[in-house]
């Protein structure tokens, strides 16, 4: 599996709060959680998210379980997410929403082509490949099925 | 052999699992995406609703017309399928969860980050996202990678006026924001078995701020005598002796007051360094801070008093409540000019009654004071209730100590 985009930088131990805000949590509308992710941080970023991979620092998603940081993240057409380490609960809702996360140490470059492939696991970057850790086949699964709802129809 | 984590989930850390989960939980906030993804799903059951719960506690009561509908779909969906259900005002889901809910030896699973606080009676409590928490409710299993255990071994204990919290801010500030990630934290030592079951639901909330999978205590005397008052019946855990991926010694007679510094949890330092800081609004409550004993301690503090900044107190559980009318405590609090809220999360998410504003700070005694949290352009300092009961008085940061 193969994601490709242009950088996204970001910084050590974003939180789930920053990723979208408490107070847009009650409502159905992903849309609206698209457009306000990362307002708190930076307004400016959200409108940069589509076809990008956000590559940040260790400890990615940290904070709140809200799975609305992920799905924000998804519905904002972000391509994956490149972080030397992730918070748990968010690595695991990430993966269940169908938003691929590649745990890999790597500097970054706002703007240049970011191509991660899972299931090898390296990332390519400004003319470098660097290991990244491979997800297990499950997980895989769940990302090609889209997330874990279809996933889970597909398999019951 | 085994740490607790190895014992419960029946494997080595570093295997993957499946297990049947014990106890699941939902509240207002997560339940409704859980819902939403049940559905997708398409099973059409619960695997077990009498080990289901649905608990409002993040908007509670309802803020406005969108709000109130998501609960009423949420509140209907309980009924429909006979799911143990607690309306507005009965609590924060890990503080009913603790009241005589939640046994040794079981696999909890909370759709929230703080569902961690349960390790506090030997279980193997945690997180886990509302699309996960759907496959739960369908099939009562779900998989984990079972944790490497960081050891924290107490000994001594605290001295006067520092409290659980200043421990746990202690603790969370050597670890650090992940430094706990993917792995378990185990509360054991002389000082561990000397704290009462409310000091180590404090200690254990705050393990997921370091990152951690869970935080657990050994079930003993304590665990069994506070479970007892809930008519269950559970025997002491005796440790196996295990291995530690690593293991910190706190010597809780060193502990000073703390705060942690906006926006990090991890950021601690010592009250008395930081003295004097001007602030707007004080805020006592939540799953860290919000029991019985959390009260009774600031009402002591603030009895025949007033407080000079507004201050908010909010009982994390109906019962806790009811408790503090009949005791009084509730009424010396109001008369030393604070106001209190309905039982649940209050200001801590910032989604609902007691946000602050733009340019203002606030001394809480909950667990995250990430940027924004509680209002935009706010800041929040996180600290003890004797430091919440000090800077209330003053209106301006100040140790507990000196008051």
């Amino acid at each position: 599996m193969r994601i490709e985009g242009k950088a996204l930088c970001l910084p050590q131990d974003i939180d789930t709060d920053v990723i979208i805000a408490g107070r847009y949590l009650r409502t159905k509308d992903r849309k609206l959680w698209a457009v306000h992710a990362f307002e708190d941080l930076d307004p400016g970023i959200a409108p940069r998210l589509a076809g990008a991979v956000i590559v940040a620092g260790k400890n990615f998603g940290c904070g709140s379980s809200r799975e609305q940081a992920a799905i924000a993240l998804r519905e904002a057409g972000v391509a994956g997410i490149v972080a030397p380490s992730f918070a748990r609960i968010f690595f695991r809702n990430a993966v269940n929403v169908g938003l691929p996360v590649v745990e890999c140490d790597c500097p970054c470059t706002d703007n240049t082509l970011v191509v991660a492939e899972l299931e090898e696991g390296y990332v390519e970057m400004g003319g470098s490949r660097i290991p990244a850790r491979k997800l297990s086949p499950r997980m895989i699964g769940i990302l090609k099925a889209g997330g874990l709802v279809d996933f889970w129809r597909a398999s019951h | 052999m085994g740490t607790l984590s190895e014992e419960i989930l029946g494997a080595p850390a570093g295997e993957y699992v499946d297990r049947k989960v014990d106890r699941a939980f939902v509240h207002d906030g997560t339940g409704v995406l859980t819902l939403e993804a049940w559905r997708c799903m398409g099973s059409g059951r619960i695997a077990d609703p009498s080990r289901t719960y649905i608990l409002f506690d993040h908007i509670a009561p309802a803020n406005n017309s969108i709000t109130a509908n998501l609960q009423a779909e949420l509140r209907q969906f309980a009924r429909e399928h006979g799911i143990r259900f607690s309306e507005v005002g009965g609590g924060i889901c890990h503080q009913l969860m603790s009241e005589g809910e939640v046994l040794p030896g079981e696999v909890v699973v909370g759709a929230d980050s703080h569902s961690c606080t349960l390790g506090a009676f030997g279980a193997f409590a945690t997180g886990v996202g509302a699309t996960d928490m759907a496959a739960i409710w369908s099939e009562g299993m779900t998989w984990f990678r079972v944790p490497h255990t960081i050891g924290i071994r107490l000994s001594g204990t605290l001295p006067p006026r520092t409290e659980a919290k200043d421990l746990a801010l202690t603790y969370v500030g050597r670890l650090g924001m992940d430094g706990a990630s993917y792995q378990a934290i185990e509360f054991s030592g002389t000082g561990a078995r000397g704290l009462s079951m409310d000091d180590r639901l404090t200690l254990s909330n705050l393990a997921v701020e370091t990152g951690a999978k869970a935080g657990l205590f050994y079930a003993d005397r304590v665990t069994c005598e506070y479970l007892a008052g809930f008519g269950k019946k559970v025997v002491p855990q005796v440790p196996a002796g295990c291995c530690y991926a690593r293991t910190i010694s706190i010597d809780l007679h060193e502990i000073v007051p703390v705060v942690a510094v906006p926006p990090r949890v991890d950021s601690v330092k010592p009250v008395s360094e930081l003295e004097g800081l001007p602030i707007d609004q004080v805020f006592v409550g939540t799953c860290t801070n919000g029991r019985y004993a959390d009260l009774e301690r600031f009402a002591r503090l603030v009895a025949g008093k007033k407080v000079k900044v507004r201050t908010i107190v909010v009982p994390a559980s109906g019962s806790i409540l009811a408790r503090g009318i009949e005791s009084g405590i509730i009424r010396d609090i109001i008369a030393a000019g604070c106001v209190v809220g309905s039982p649940g999360c209050g200001p801590c998410l910032g989604a609902h009654m007691g946000v602050i504003g733009e340019g203002e700070v606030c001394l809480s005694t909950a667990n995250r004071n990430f940027r924004n949290r509680m209002g935009v352009g706010g800041e929040i300092y996180l600290g003890s209730v004797g430091t919440a009961a000090a800077t209330a008085l003053a209106g301006v940061l100040t140790d507990p100590g000196g008051a």
